[in-house]
This record gives structure tokens, sequence and C-alpha cells, in this order.
């Protein structure tokens, strides 16, 4: 970037505020972002980032703004179609695409809105989006159906739809939460792509690796306060966690032996045609155990054989010593084992349901009273105890779990697992999409949880997850454990090294 | 040309059944594959068709309508009130009233989901027997026999007489009907407004938040079905030659099964044109088939609802996947 970019701006927010009801979710913040530049926001959840970036595009007037400036520009009132006509683009992170419509027709779409009868040129609309996808430098049928791509493609559709709009500050929410590391890499190269072209980014990502990596500078926002703007450059990860959270977050190797520890769960030649083959290994009571490898490398297929949603064609399995082979999940969590799914917020939860209907779930049968109905003293009970135990804050427990943040529904899904009294708990991929303070929070369970004698396996992607939680990890790919590491004999971008490579 | 295959799978697989049928009937009824059965098959599908390609925008939006056949009797009986009350009248002053009386009540429901947030199913079941109560009870049941001439004559838009001097027609309904099939399409696919709609059907969210507005969005659906609603009422007393106020009660559903056989997701965001005429063709066709194989009409009723149940459970196995599978091992 050249000194006379640097000195442009594509926006300036100047002691912005704004509250709703009683909460202050924004307090004189101020935001800069310049022209052409990567730049991340961060904050835990609820922080006030998604109402920084609604209150830009005039989803949300403030009720209090010193300078809003968008391109040099000075603007008063601002409205979602006005901000997007100056260049201003949101790519949430549900992206706000339409499955069943044509890639070209995604793309091309906000030309189609507005009330005043045209007709639709496809040709054109087809060649416009496909000039843009030849500038990212990708490569996506125009003709097929969203709902047939895969999520990475889908971000690319969204990025080239703000494309389509001249967008020359682009809001990126959450852009790679569900993308595996090598898809990551490649939405980085087109975010740097666009950078270098002059269009200003900015980045909303839990994954702090990821925002060092991509972004200059980063903008630190903690309870609608702003905290600081600070160059990535000597940024560590611990660091700007703490700056977040306003607290140390403990990042270090808490491996423990356990020598003494009965075997809870034991593989042996553990195979599956087409997912994963031979796998063989043993979890011993109150042990963390790491399996990480890239998506793909069969490790929730893995999870879901233990879990007896599928039948393994060789090998066998104990569970306490016992010969173990579940038909189905019902057998499964009879036996002692639980399961906190990846996708907990469609597999995971009843979205609708309340917060202790969806706690009980698993367990109804215990709480029947003799007449066979679900007692509701038992159920308050049982409930309460856990949600005291896991820290959720909760306004009632019959309200939707709809309400409640992303951290706090996954302790939910937790205290609904916990409830069946396990023997192992599997998690996968706990954290995706829960800010690094829930994060710290869900951890602090699992350890309290492991110390008390609960073999956990941890199954994730995130490297320095799998190193700070676990007591032992095992590297699995292309449906083979290649290797087991000690976390305390291993550094981070060792264990990188070995998987990524 | 794989994409074309792939979003039109519905359409092929329709039409491919729709040939065989048509082909099985010709060789066990001999009546079947002639030009006298043929135009009667029209003429008896264009009030149908008519409500179909209405439906069709009403689905595409993410909504449902109950209220339409019955809409249809309430427009007929009102227009005939009012053509007689003033004299007569002319089928411009026909198409206008019953055109205007059919939006509009496919306006109050419109107005009835939007304002109240409440989904389209509960309303239009509501408006289904509000509509149908409020007729039955002002009409008190009568038919209306003594129309206006212009509205019973035939008009014949095609006409031919075979070697045994037997009659082969086809009459206004079924040119009407060409026309509101072509306007449909020019809407839902040619212009931005049906676009649109596509959109609000299968992402309301994304849709508001890209500014589409949906209060506009639907009110045009729902109007449109009016609209649709209005035409066929208009063309249904062309056919029958006389307003009967419980006579289009229960097509509705007849209709629904059609335009979801076609491919029309019910949730919005998908349908086609094509779909929805050989869903509708596909219920006539097995219709008129059973009656000249003699089979009792219960049948009819049963196939259909199988048609049904083998069309959305078979709709979930993509065929393309076979394709793809076969193109990775080769």
């Amino acid at each position: 970037m050249t000194t006379a970019e640097a000195d442009r701006y594509a926006l300036r927010l100047h002691k912005v505020s704004k509250a709703f009801g009683g909460v202050q979710a924004l307090n004189r913040v101020d935001f800069e972002v310049r022209a052409g530049e990567v730049h991340c926001l961060a904050g835990e959840n609820g922080c006030g980032k998604s109402t920084l970036i609604k209150t830009v595009i005039g989803v949300h007037q403030p009720e209090e703004a010193e300078l809003i400036e968008l391109f040099g520009e000075k603007v008063d009132r601002i409205n979602p179609v006005k901000a997007r006509e100056l260049g201003v683009s949101v790519i949430w992170q549900d992206l706000a695409l339409f499955p069943h419509m044509t890639v070209a027709e995604n793309i091309a779409f906000d030309d189609l809105v507005g009330l005043r009868p045209r007709s639709v040129r496809y040709r054109e609309m087809v060649r416009r989006a496909g000039d843009v996808l030849d500038r990212l430098g990708v490569d996506i049928s125009l003709g097929a159906s969203l709902s047939d791509l895969a999520i990475a493609q889908r971000q690319v559709v969204a990025i080239a739809r703000a494309l389509m709009n001249n967008a020359r500050l682009i809001f990126m929410d959450e852009p790679t939460a569900s993308l595996t590391q090598t898809e990551t890499d490649r939405l980085l190269d087109i975010v740097r792509k666009l950078s270098a072209d002059g269009v200003a980014i900015v980045f909303v990502s839990h994954r702090l690796a990821e925002v060092l990596e991509i972004a200059e500078r980063v903008t630190v926002v903690r309870d609608g306060n702003l905290v600081g703007v600070y160059p990535t450059e000597g940024m560590t990860q611990g660091r700007l966690g703490e700056l977040m959270t306003g607290h140390l977050i403990e990042d270090e190797v808490v491996a423990r032996d356990l020598p003494d520890a009965p075997t809870v769960f034991q593989a042996t030649g553990l195979t599956r045609r087409g997912e994963f083959s031979d796998i063989s290994f043993r979890i011993k009571a109150g042990e963390v155990l790491g399996l990480t490898g890239l998506i793909g490398a069969g490790r929730t297929e893995l999870a879901h054989v233990m879990m007896g949603m599928r039948q393994p064609d060789a090998g066998q399995m104990a569970l306490n010593g016992a010969s173990y082979r579940p038909a189905n999940i019902r057998e499964a969590i009879r036996g002692g084992m639980a399961y906190v799914s990846e996708d907990r917020l469609s597999l995971g939860l009843l979205q609708k349901q309340s917060i202790e209907d969806n706690t009980v779930i698993s367990v109804l049968r215990k709480l029947t009273t003799a007449a066979g109905l679900i007692s509701d003293t038992q159920k308050s009970r049982l409930v309460s105890h856990w949600i005291r135990e896991l820290g959720v804050k909760i306004g009632a427990a019959s309200d939707a779990i709809s309400t409640l943040s992303g951290g706090n529904q996954q302790k939910v899904v937790l205290a609904k697992w916990l409830a069946t009294e396990p023997r192992l708990l599997i998690l996968d991929s706990p954290t995706v999409g829960v800010d690094v303070g829930a994060r710290a929070g869900i951890f602090r369970i699992v350890r309290s949880l492991a110390e008390k004698g609960l073999a956990i396996l941890l199954i994730s992607d995130e490297v320095t997850e799998i190193m700070h939680q676990s007591d032992r990890i095992l590297h699995m790919a292309g449906g083979r454990i290649v290797e087991e590491y000690d976390p305390r004999a291993i550094s981070v971008p060792q264990l990188e090294e070995k998987i990524y490579a | 040309m794989r994409d074309a295959f792939r979003r039109y799978t519905i359409e092929l697989r329709l039409g491919v059944v729709l040939v065989v049928i048509c082909a099985l009937l010709s060789v066990a009824a001999p009546q079947f594959a002639t030009l006298p059965n043929a135009t009667s098959l029209l003429n008896n599908s264009a009030v149908n068709l008519i409500w179909a390609v209405g439906l069709l925008v009403v689905l595409i939006a993410g909504g449902i309508d109950i209220s339409f056949a019955v809409a249809s009797s309430v427009v007929q009986y009102l227009a005939a009130k009012l053509l007689i009350g003033i004299g007569g009248g002319n089928w411009l002053l026909g198409f206008l009233f019953c055109g205007s009386l059919g939006i509009l009540l496919g306006l109050l429901n419109a107005w009835l989901i939007h304002g109240f947030r409440i989904i389209s199913i509960v309303v239009t079941i509501a408006t289904f027997n509000a509509f149908f109560g409020l007729l039955m009870f002002f009409s008190g049941g009568r038919n209306i026999y003594n129309l206006p001439d212009w509205w019973t004559a035939r008009i014949f838009i095609f006409e031919h007489e075979n070697a045994q001097g037997v009659w082969s027609e086809l009459t206004l309904p079924v040119a009407v009907m060409i026309g509101c099939i072509v306007a449909t399409w020019v809407l839902i696919k040619r212009t931005n407004i049906g676009r649109q709609l596509y959109a609000f059907g299968d992402n309301p969210e994304g849709a508001r938040r890209a500014g589409v507005n949906i209060a506009v969005m639907q009110g045009v659906a729902f109007g449109w079905m009016g609209l649709m609603a209005g035409i066929a009422g208009l063309m249904q007393v062309n056919l029958v030659k006389e307003v009967v106020p419980n006579a289009l009660y229960g097509r509705e559903l007849d209709v629904l099964a059609a335009v979801v056989l076609g491919g029309a997701r019910l949730g919005g965001g998908k349908g086609t044109i094509l779909g929805c005429i050989l869903g509708v063709m596909f219920v006539a066709v097995t219709q008129n088939g059973l009656n000249l194989l003699g089979v009792s009409p219960f049948a009819f009723q049963m196939i259909i609802g199988a048609a049904i149940l083998v069309a959305i459970s078979t709709s979930n196995i993509d065929l393309s996947q076979f394709f793809r599978n076969k193109e990775a091992s080769s």
C-alpha cells in the first residue's frame, strides 16, 4: 500500500453510540477502515460487532454519531439500499443467498430488485456474473443450482454478488466458520486479491490464527466499548484473546499421564470401507484424547461408528472391558456413551423447544413417575443442577434454545448429554462458531469432567485447541491413525506442519 | 446441458411418464387417441389450468392457497348479479368485473397474511370457509340460469368434422387458458418481479435483506392468484352455462395436488410452468383414461393419491447422482 492510499479511508466512524432498551450496544465507538485494507473486527459474541456493522449500513440508526464517513464523503442518514449503492456490502454468516436459483442469478440478483417492472436479460446476466467469477479466478458453473454447491463455493458466490454491486468495502461475518483448512486458504487468497484491487475487507472471525494471518490491523471491541486498534504484526493469539475477553486466556499444555486409570473404551482394527481402516486405540478414565486431522480424514465417521449410528465392516470395540457393538444410538447411550455432534445447531438441539426440554430429552425415561408420566419436579431439579454446574447463562429454563448465544447453546448440548451420566464423551468440533471467551468456559468444563473420571474423545481440526486440551493426540489421515503425539513433546507449529503437510 | 437436465428433472420425469401413459391408453382404449377426445380433454382442463398457473405463483412465493376455487364461485355469483343488474353487459365488462373481483379477494388474503403475520394456509382455510359460508348464505344455494347470452354462447377457436360426422372443437376457455399460461410465464420467468417472487419464496430473510418489498410480493402473488380465479370463474360459466354456488367447492385440492405433482415446492422458490401444465395434464389424462376403461371414479382418487406419494418420495432420489457416479467410475 502506498502512503497516498493509506491516507484514504473507506470508512470512518467517530463516537458512534447505539442502545437497545437499557443495553448500551455501542458506546462512543471509533472505527476506521482504510481503502484496500484487510481489517479485522474482533470481539466476543454480543460485544457489539454486529450492531456496528448494522449501523454502518443503516439497519440501525445510531443515537449519537460525531461522524459517519464512507469513501471520504460524510453520510447523514443511510439505509441498506443506499449503502449498497455507495459500495458497501455485507456478507452475513448465513450468506442470504437463494438455494433454488442458479449461480448466475444469485450473483446478479440485486439488479432485479425493485418494483418497476422490467424484463430479465438472462444472457447479459450470465455474461456479467461470469466476468466477476473470472475476476476472482474461480470456476463455478453459472447454470448450476446454488443448492448443488459446497459451502465454500457458496461463500465465493456471495463475494461475487458483492463485487457485482461494485463493492469497495465488504464486511465478511464469520466467512470461514464452516470451511476446511484448504477451503479457508483459498478464500483468504481471494480476500488478498480483492485487497490488492483496492477493495477494503472487514473480516469478522473467531479463528484468531486466521485473523492474524490475513488482516493488517485489528479493531477490538468489548461490551460495546472500543478497546483499541492494533497492527497484527507482532500480535499473538493469546494477547488478542486477552484483549477481547479482558482476562488472560490460559493457553498452556495441560497433558497428564494416567498410569493407573482403567481403560474405558478400546477399539481394535476398526474398519469401515471407504471411510476408515484398521483403527486401534484406547481411552482411559479421566483422559482427554485428542483426535485431529483434516476434514474428511474419517474422524466424524469413526465417532458415528462408536455411537452405533453406522456399523463397522471389521474390528472390535470394548466398553468397560466388555465387548461392545451398538446396533443404534439408543444402545450406545445405554452403554454409557455420549456424543456432542459437530453441527449442534441443526442436529444437537431442538431450536424451538425450551432449554429444559432440550436438557432432558435424552433422559426422559429416568424422569417418569410410577404412572409413566414425566415428573415436573424431577425434571426441574435435574435441569437446574446442570445449568448451575455448567454455568449456562439463561433467563428462564422455559425460554427457547434459540434465545441463547452459541457458547451457551453448546453448554446446553453438553448438559443434555451429561444428564445421561456417560462414561465416555465424544466432543466433535465443540467450538465451531463459539467465541474465545465461551470457548475457554467450555474447556474449563471439559477439564473438570475429566478430573472427575469421565473419558473424553475430543475431535477438532484446530491445532491449538487439540494441543492445549489433550492428554494425548491421535493424528488421523486418509482414514488411518498415522501417528500419536504427546502434547508435551511437540509444538503447535510442528503439529500444524504434520497435519497440513 | 447437465445443469439444465438437473434443474428440470421433475418435468422430464413427469413428461416421460405422461407419454408412457398416453401410449398405453391408446392401445388399451381405442377412443383415447382420437381428436374428439383430445379436444374435450383440453376443454375440460381449461379451468383447472387457469387456476393451476395462479396457484403456481403463490407456491413459488412460498405461500399456499386453499380458497381460490371458492373465490371463483363468489366471483361468478357476484358478477352474474352485477351483470344482470346492469342489463347484460359484454365480454369486456365480464373480464373487468371478474378480474378485479378476483384480485380483490386475492389481496384480502395477502393483507391478512402480511398484515397480521399469519401463515397462508391458516388464512386461506379461514377465507375458504368464510367465502363459502357467505356465498351459500346470500345465494341460499340457488342456481342462476338466466345469464346473458354472450356469456353462455359457445365460441369456437377450432372446429373439425371427421368422416363419421363427429365434431372436434376447442372453445374460448382454451384460448383464455393459453393466454393465462403465457402471461404467467412472462411474469415469473421474464420479469424482475417474477424473479423476486422466486427469491422471496426461496429465502424470505435473504430477499428482505436484499431490499425486496415483501408486502408487494405477497400482493402480487395472491393478487395474481385472485385474477386467475376470477378468470377461471368466468370461463367455467361459459362451459356449464349456469352459476351453481357449490359447483367448484372441493376442486382446490385436485389442482393443488396437480401443481405439486408438477414439481412446485411447498415452501417456495421452485416450480415451473411446464411442470404445472404436465401435472394438470397427468391428472386429466389419468382420469380420462380410467373413465374410458370403465374403472370406478374412486380408483381414480386412489391413483392420484399414490402418484403424489411416488412423485414426492422419488424427487428425493437424485438421478444426477447416478450419472455422476458413472462418470467417476469411467
